[in-house]
């Protein structure tokens, strides 16, 4: 059901005329729903902002939310989510700061008289705020949803360094499940470190590594033989008692690559290949 | 015709190749080097295909020719320079270089080479250099 042309009129007329009481009600709605978390300045200056932007879309003769008129609304809205979304609260904590708006004009119209009239009047208007808080879930989503692309990739670039342990030696310390795109990023990350720096040595610690199945011994060997390709050889290190029983279990086979126990041991092994050249 | 230029340094033939390996080059480059290991009595050569984007069966098999065809002359061939995302796609399609020896760069090539002739050399007593070598031979 859509607002009609007067509809939207006499509800303009009415936002406008009972602005005080309808913000004051409307804040105390929502402020009662976040439990304190915003402060009641914070969302009398929104609830305010927001009826200023109903009350111009509505006395713009707006059917629905999808109007020229109603830009500066919808505006309004995305901005709304987006801040509610990066603060942590749930989407029904930001669907009421819109839906409190119904709340609050009901609590106006009981001052008028209550006939048939008005009352479709409040279902039309109640509708096209359904919209609204529709819309605005849309928004918090498509937030939320940004946040967790984002954080996923901050994850990606945090989780794999490959740090310089010794003159020609570098090490990737896994932590963390290793699916096939950290992988990926491991490989190209050690490959191309190992050409930055021209180190004949790379060391792969699994120590936090969770769990070693197939699919990431498969990983791991991808990346060693990748290496050796190139020109460079690496040493597995971090090898957990239970993790090598898994190795075992699972009938993985490392072939040639040197493994050792701890990173320690790995990089002793390494000088000792390369301390006779550097003496 | 394109042709890959082989430059001497000291004991050691440096090959830099620049250009996409097709047939007729590849082949000219496999004879011009055994004429030049013949000529120049070198040692060494040093294959540079850091500028290669593309690396396939056939660059491949070329360069695991050129290795062999040194090996019968006396001289040791290693591969340098070899790009990540060139590794990556070798691992990836199942491919190998086998029987070539690899390094990451020209330096370390050159390194590599030397303690094999030092190895080599071992009789007559000027060993100072370590037996084991940081760069492997793929499987």
């Amino acid at each position: 059901m859509t607002l009609s042309v007067d509809e939207a009129a006499r509800f303009a007329a009415l936002l406008e005329e009972n602005q005080d009481a309808l913000v004051a009600a409307w804040t105390e709605q929502v402020a009662a729903t976040l439990r304190g978390r915003l402060s009641q300045a914070e969302l009398q200056r929104q609830t305010a902002e927001l009826r200023r932007g109903f009350q111009q879309a509505l006395a713009g003769a707006a059917r629905d939310l999808s109007g020229e008129s109603t830009a500066e609304l919808r505006a309004q809205l995305a901005e709304l989510s987006a801040s509610r979304a990066r603060q942590g609260f749930s989407a029904t904590e930001t669907a009421v700061s819109v839906f409190a708006l119904k709340e609050a004009v009901l609590g106006v119209l009981g001052d008028y008289s209550s006939d048939a009239a008005t009352l479709k009047d409040y279902v039309a208007f109640s509708s096209f705020v359904d919209q609204a808080a529709l819309f605005t879930f849309d928004s918090y989503v498509r937030v939320r949803e940004e946040l967790i692309a984002d954080q996923t990739e901050q994850l990606l670039e945090l989780s794999t360094p490959v740090v310089k342990l010794w003159e020609g030696v570098v090490a990737v310390p896994l932590v963390g499940t290793l699916d096939s795109a950290r992988a990926q990023v491991v490989m190209e990350r050690l490959l191309q470190t190992l050409v930055d720096t021209g180190s004949p040595y790379a060391i792969i610690d699994i120590t936090g590594v969770p769990a070693v199945d197939t699919q990431v011994a498969q990983h791991i060997l991808k990346t060693v033989v990748a290496a050796r390709l190139m020109g460079a050889d690496c040493i597995i290190s971090g090898i957990r008692p239970q993790i090598a029983q898994t190795i075992v279990a699972l009938g993985i086979e490392f072939g040639d690559i040197a493994t050792k126990s701890s990173l320690a041991d790995a990089l002793r092994y390494v000088l000792a290949q390369t301390g006779r050249k550097a003496r | 015709m394109d042709r890959v230029p082989v430059l001497k340094i000291g004991d050691i033939l440096l090959v830099s190749i620049q250009i996409d390996m097709e047939d007729q080059v590849a082949l000219q480059l496999q004879e011009d080097l055994a004429d030049r290991i013949v000529a120049t009595g070198c040692h060494g050569v040093i294959i540079d295909i850091s500028a290669l984007d593309i690396v396939d069966s056939f660059v491949g098999r070329t360069l695991a020719t050129i290795a062999a065809v040194s090996r019968v002359l006396d001289a040791e061939t290693v591969v340098v320079g070899m790009r990540p995302a060139v590794a990556i796609t070798l691992v990836e399609l199942g491919l190998q270089l086998p029987g070539i020896r690899t390094a990451l760069n020209v330096e370390l090539g050159m390194d590599l080479l030397a303690r094999e002739r030092g190895d080599d050399d071992g009789d007559d007593g000027d060993d100072v250099e370590g037996t084991d070598t940081p760069a492997v031979s793929t499987p």
